[in-house]
């Protein structure tokens, strides 16, 4: 435990005497009640500011939490004699008043400059606390990797690998940036100088995935349902630490090649999510532009029904439907797959139907569309060329993000158990299938990432795709402005 | 009755009706299985009459309609049916054979473990992504925002298995500060407790946290560019009044909007992260049942999961007009 | 007033903006002196960055703004290199400020009270019981209804001119030396402002606050500063007092805005008698929902002739557009054209009776479709109803850019976004021409335009009746423009025809009680006609008091 606190006791009596929600009630009527008397207090004693007396009950109520904990968390470090939280504590308190010594200082050495005398005291503490987290980092880095009894220290090693990868990324953002800005026609250009480094990143990563998905039998080594005789060879292909050169990120426990499976899980994994996405905006976004172009009986009943259909969670109305479909798959014939494609589709097009509706009413009360109204224009030239063409940036931007949700949702009903099914290379099941090995991390630390590499690989593009998507959202909004 | 009691009382029955029609739709689509339960009960062995029998016991040879409104009215009265596990999976619950075991058996104490996962969660997540959110908003496009924002774009984005397994590689297998498997039993002392759900409270606050933090840096934002900021500004208040007395009062109500939005999302998280750090909470349960087909366990799940989740998005709903002044005190 | 003491001095400052990561000016080179109960007009159009200057004399930029050089002093105070602590201390207290929109400057959740105390309060000057009866007093003053207690309601309780007074207040609510007035009359209706500007000038001078009042009317500004101060586009134009200012303008841009208000076209003689009018609005009578908007109205708009709709916001004269388009149906009554009576609902209409009206709008923004260029724009129509295709379009697309005085072939292969107002109006224009109509309502088309791009407009839609006699329906609020273009005038107040005829008529007493009001309200470039008109009718019987007193 790095924590004790005083009430351990006490909580774990009153919790069996009355159950929790009992207890929990009681303690917020109790928090409650000391920022009632806090407030009172503070009022009493500063009449003239007024802090105390307009500030709302709960606020008052969150001071007095805030000083109970930070009471509790002081008895346990000094007095039930926690280590860990005494240091913790005094590292605060120290950089605290290295924060307090920095302004002035700033301000001594600078001769009172707007920038050190107008710093609120929150952003020197703030600068303090960075350095401290940066010479931490770089200290932590240049540790040694084995200790001096020859076991590998695994914490350095994977600290290594993360600030590495950082790194990586930032070159691989900045390198394609710089190209992006001396390659190409004029507006791409023009678009890569003003682009932040997280967008030009997300870009060629999904450039990279789209690449691996499309030529997947041609990048990969071997097929993907090929067992290859070696079992759980370790990644990193150094035979002295159990891998082999000829599979370099290892095998599975049934020999088969990882870097295959991943190679191949991104045709499988990426094309099912891309397929699903496409079908969904299909059946959202006409339904979405119909309702709002319409109105009336038709954009009740669809908005009605949409409105039921989320409000049943989507991984668990996708789960229960996943149910019902994997006894309908084998009688019927058609791979389960197919039905998860649809369903995922379907319940995620309630969203795009929201999205586009909503983009939709905001062009159809625009006068150019009362315009083409009274112009004795048909339906089709109204969604097809007045609004579809105002809703492309928006669309778009949802598309990304559905793209992500989607994208997730399988991996997760994959990962657990119902989503893509086997032999399919697909990395929501590698995670499941592989994920006992973490616990071999502090002596084989080579061995502990296989899991988190098709988990990553998931992360990477959708925080690649969200890195995109976040980069085009601020701009059109700040085009706006 | 003033206009904020009938719109509340207009959301309350909205929010009975939603559940209702969701409730018909999780029935329906579980009465969409092929065969019939009974048949599933007793397996593919069973002889016509014992078939027979069961479905008469269980009802099943009554209409549709019928049926689904002995099932609500169970529902209602927290009689969820029996669980096919009495059949099949007996042992699997540690119930005899052919002992009766109701859903409602299954269900009551994982759910109290889940509400437990969930409110730990929710007090890490809530004061720190408000505090960091307001933090953020005010020193916006500052180094500490750019970064908060690459931040929270990762944790949003990456699956909750993923934060999940890196928590354990840190907190759990190279620094052994938290158990990564969460054994919760009955009796266990508040503080053991709390210390085995922390691991997957903190991956859930990890993914809840970036979320919460990003609605509110934005609702405080487009709060901060409105006119009456400028304005208590240009009075010369101080930068915290500011803060305490002229946004947070009018950000009421889309913060408790991303509070509730969140709770609800936390619901949907709990299955990933209860199977990854085996909790028993209902979540598993969940899945375990749909591995099973165990359909009355499923279709209870459902409704409980669907209902907190319409229970929180209408008090969202309710408290946003509550603190609405111009609802508060009509013309 | 020249032998008081300075109280701000403001030397060669410059501001920029940030857009697209780069800076541009916003000022450049402004210099001014302000002596203690002084009133400094500030006037331009749009861009002139006249509210940029008034908020940096008070040593505040907005967020993408920042000065670069120059110095502003406040009573020795030099605010741009003074801590924030500093500034604080002098902002509310010293130096207050009026924005343009009340409703939205005041905090919807605290009560109006709440927020005139807040500052002397924070700034120690007054306890909060004393501020209050303060308020109380200053809202006497301001003749606020119910000065004991409006006070105690929420912003949204009350009304737009109200609220604009009770901010007036709450500036005054330290005594500051300076005020900073932000076009603080601009979103009211004219009955309205009127009531708004003689209280400021009334309290303005009651406390000898000095003060820089921005505006971009003339008119306005000639009532309420002893100073006037001319801005282009970030430049200083010319200074000098109200009276020679107005007199004798000595640069060509002032003369120019000056000249505006003179264009007026002569009235054409009335209609032969028995001629068909070619719209005929007989006894319409529409509602939104249940709430009726229209009651029972009938005007006719014959050929080539324009009819000018006047009314406030809300009395209903854009409802009646509406009708006549056949956007909303009417519940009685029927709309003629050329004698015949048209269906109610504009999907029922043929081609042609579609064709023959069309409609140019107020926002020129939202009426062109951002993502199509000028020649798609405005060949559409072309080609639906003439049924011209390829080169046949482009030359008759070609013919009304030429029409609308714009160069073909530079403008049509643009986009609405790189087009300046007056120009995308002026797109909306041959758009409406394209379909070749007899009839064409315009829906306040010069209101959101700078008064010299509305000038232009209004003399381009004069050219255009009399060369292809179009009959125009002219929905405006604002009288200068019923007098330049206008034959016919309807007035119109909630929801009904209050009064109509032709406009030399109308512009001549008797009136009906609320024309008069209505025309009495319109500030004059006269610097004494507010002082005359309250000497006239006194401080109670003007703008919306006398409207509650009919």
């Amino acid at each position: 435990m790095i924590f004790e606190s005083p009430y351990d006791n006490v909580f774990g009596d009153l919790i069996e005497a009355f159950g929790v929600f009992a207890v929990i009630l009681a303690v917020l009527a109790l928090f409650t009640f000391a920022g009632f008397l806090l407030r009172g207090i503070g009022s009493a004693f500063d009449s003239r500011g007024e802090t105390f007396d307009e500030m709302p009950l709960f606020l008052a109520s969150l001071l007095a939490v805030l000083i109970v904990a930070s009471l509790t968390l002081l008895w346990s470090a000094f007095i039930g004699g926690r280590d860990t939280l005494r240091f913790l504590i005094l590292l605060i308190a120290a950089i605290a008043a290295f924060g307090w010594l920095f302004r002035w200082a700033g301000q001594r050495l600078t001769n009172n400059a707007p920038r050190f005398r107008d710093m609120p005291y929150g952003v020197s503490f703030g600068y303090v606390l960075a350095a401290v987290v940066l010479i931490w980092s770089v200290w932590f880095y240049f540790q040694p990797v084995v200790t001096e009894q020859g076991t590998p220290r695994a914490s350095v090693v994977f600290f290594r690998w993360a600030i590495q990868g950082l790194l990586i990324a930032a070159v691989l953002g900045t390198g394609f940036k710089e190209l992006g800005k001396r390659v190409g026609p004029g507006w791409s250009r023009k678009l890569f100088r003003t682009m932040p480094l997280t967008a030009s990143f997300g870009i060629l990563v999904i450039i990279a995935y789209a690449i691996v998905a499309i030529f997947a039998p041609l990048i990969a080594p071997y097929g993907q349902e090929q067992v290859l005789g070696a079992a759980n060879v370790v990644p990193g292909g150094n035979p002295a630490l159990g891998g082999n050169p000829e599979f370099p990120l290892g095998t599975d426990q049934i020999g088969r090649d990882i870097l295959s499976r991943l190679i191949y899980g991104a045709q499988n994994t990426v094309g099912i999510a891309f397929a699903t996405t496409l079908l969904a905006f299909f059946i959202g976004a006409s339904l979405g532009f119909l309702a709002a172009t319409l109105g009336g009986w038709l954009d009740q009943l669809v908005s009605r029904a949409v409105d039921v259909l989320m409000a049943i969670p989507s991984l668990i109305f996708a789960l229960l439907l996943m149910t019902i479909a994997s006894v309908w798959a084998p009688r019927l014939g058609i791979p389960l797959t197919v039905f998860m494609v649809v369903i995922i589709a379907v319940i995620d097009s309630t969203r795009v139907y929201r999205l586009a509706r909503a983009v939709g009413l905001n062009i159809v009360v625009m006068d150019y569309i009362e315009a083409a109204k009274l112009r004795g224009e048909g339906l089709t030239y109204l969604i097809f060329k007045e609004i579809l063409p105002n809703a492309t940036a928006p669309l778009l931007a949802e598309f990304g993000l559905r793209f992500c949700f989607v994208f997730l949702t399988i991996a997760a009903l994959s990962f657990l158990g119902v989503g893509i099914q086997p032999p399919l290379a697909d990395w929501g099941t590698m995670v499941r299938d592989m994920a006992a090995f973490i616990n071999f991390a502090p002596f084989a630390p080579q061995a502990a990432i296989t899991p988190l590499l098709a988990a990553g690989a998931i992360a990477l593009l959708t925080v690649a795709v969200n890195f995109v998507v976040d980069w085009m959202l601020h701009k059109s909004s700040g085009l706006k402005e | 009755m003033g206009s904020v009691a009938r719109i509340i009382l207009q959301r309350l029955v909205l929010g009975l009706l939603t559940l209702l029609v969701v409730s018909i739709v999780i029935f329906t689509a579980v009465n969409m299985l092929p065969g019939d339960f009974a048949q599933a009960i007793l397996g593919q062995g069973a002889t016509p009459e014992a078939v027979d029998a069961i479905r008469k016991d269980l009802g099943l040879d009554q209409p549709l309609v019928v049926r689904y409104f002995d099932w609500l009215a169970g529902a209602l009265r927290g009689d969820m049916g029996s669980s096919f596990a009495q059949a099949n999976f007996a042992s699997f619950v540690g119930a005899e054979a052919g002992e009766r075991v109701t859903v409602l058996d299954q269900i009551a104490p994982r759910f109290s473990n889940t509400m437990f996962l969930a409110t730990v969660t929710a007090a890490i997540a809530v004061p720190i992504s408000l505090f960091l959110g307001v933090l953020a908003a005010l020193y916006r496009n500052s180094v500490f925002d750019r970064a908060a924002n690459i931040f929270t774009l990762t944790s949003i984005s990456s699956p909750e298995f993923f934060l999940a397994y890196i928590l354990i590689l840190f907190l759990a297998v190279l620094n052994p500060v938290l158990p990564s498997l969460s054994n919760i039993f009955e009796g266990m002392t508040f503080a053991d407790r709390l210390e085995k759900t922390l691991l997957p409270a903190l991956t859930l606050t990890l993914v809840v946290t970036a979320h919460m933090m990003r609605m509110t840096r934005a609702a405080i934002i487009n709060l901060l560019a409105s006119p009456y900021i400028e304005m208590a500004r240009l009075k010369g208040i101080s930068p915290m009044r500011v803060i305490v007395r002229h946004a947070l009062p009018n950000a009421l109500a889309p913060i408790i909007n991303v509070v509730a939005l969140n709770l609800a999302y936390l619901i949907t998280g709990v299955v990933v992260i209860e199977v990854v750090f085996v909790y028993p909470g209902i979540g598993q349960l969940f899945v375990d049942s749909v591995k099973i087909r165990d359909i009355p366990v499923v279709q209870a799940c459902c409704l409980i999961f669907a209902a907190a989740y319409i229970l929180l998005n209408l008090m969202a709903d309710i408290l946003s007009i509550l603190s609405n002044p111009r609802l508060r005190h009509p013309k | 007033m020249a032998d008081r003491d300075i109280l701000v001095k403001v030397r060669n400052l410059y501001l920029e903006g940030r857009s697209d990561e780069t800076w541009i000016p916003i000022i450049n080179g402004a210099s001014f002196d302000l002596r203690r109960g002084e009133v400094l007009g500030l006037i331009g159009e749009s861009g002139a960055g006249k509210s940029t200057l008034g908020l940096a004399a008070m040593g505040f930029t907005r967020d993408g703004v920042r000065i670069t050089s120059g110095k502003v002093l406040f009573d020795g105070v030099d605010l741009i290199n003074a801590s924030a602590a500093v500034k604080r201390e002098l902002l509310g207290r010293r130096i207050a400020y009026v924005a343009q929109s009340a409703a939205a400057s005041f905090n919807p959740a605290h009560k109006l009270i709440d927020q005139h105390t807040e500052a002397p309060v924070q700034h120690r000057v007054s306890s909060r019981i004393d501020s209050e009866r303060d308020a109380m007093e200053l809202y006497e003053k301001l003749r606020l209804p119910d000065p004991e207690h409006i006070g105690f309601r929420y912003p949204h309780q009350v009304s737009g001119g109200q609220l604009q007074r009770a901010m007036t207040a709450m500036a005054m609510s330290c005594r500051p030396d300076l005020i900073i007035f932000d076009e603080p009359t601009t979103a009211l209706d004219v009955t309205t402002q009127i009531e708004v500007l003689a209280s400021i000038r009334d309290i303005v001078s009651q406390f000898d606050t000095a003060a820089i009042y921005i505006t971009h009317d003339l008119a306005v500004v000639a009532q309420m500063a002893d100073r006037i101060k001319v801005m282009l586009k970030g430049d200083e134009v010319e200074e000098s007092d109200t009276r020679t200012m107005l007199a004798s303008p000595t640069q060509d841009y002032t003369k120019s805005l000056w000249a505006v208000r003179s264009f007026q076209r002569p009235q054409k003689p009335p209609p032969p008698a028995g001629a068909v009018p070619v719209v005929s609005v007989k006894n319409v009578t529409a509602a939104y929902g249940r709430v009726k908007v229209l009651h029972d109205i009938t005007f006719d708009i014959h050929a080539g002739r324009t009819v000018a709709v006047v009314g406030e916001s809300g009395s209903g004269k854009s409802t009646a557009a509406r009708v006549i388009t056949g956007l909303l149906p009417p519940l009685e009554g029927v709309v003629e054209f050329e004698g015949e009576p048209m269906p109610g609902d504009y999907r029922k209409r043929t081609k042609m009776q579609l064709r023959q009206a069309q409609m140019i709008y107020q926002m020129a923004d939202t009426a062109l479709n951002p993502r199509k260029t000028i020649g798609e724009i405005i060949g559409r129509p072309v080609e639906f109803y003439m049924g011209l295709k390829g080169q046949e379009k482009r030359e008759r697309v070609k013919e009304l850019l030429r029409e609308i005085e714009l160069e073909p072939d530079q403008f049509i292969d643009r986009l609405p976004s790189e087009l300046s107002g007056g120009q995308k109006q002026r797109v909306g224009i041959a758009r409406a021409l394209a379909a070749e109509p007899k009839f064409i309502i315009c829906d306040e088309v010069t209101s959101a335009l700078d008064q010299l791009v509305a000038e232009g407009i209004l003399r381009l839609l004069a050219k255009l009746q009399d060369e292809l006699g179009l009959s125009y329906m002219f929905i405006t609020h604002d009288l200068a423009t019923v007098r330049s273009i206008a034959d016919e005038v309807v007035v119109m107040k909630d929801g009904r025809v209050v009064e109509q005829g032709p406009k030399t008529e109308m512009f001549r007493p008797p009136h009906h009680p609320y024309t008069d009001l209505l025309l009495s309200s319109v500030p004059e470039m006269d610097p004494d006609w507010l002082t005359n008109l309250l000497a006239e009718r006194g401080v109670d019987n003007i703008g919306d008091a006398a409207v509650g007193n009919m």
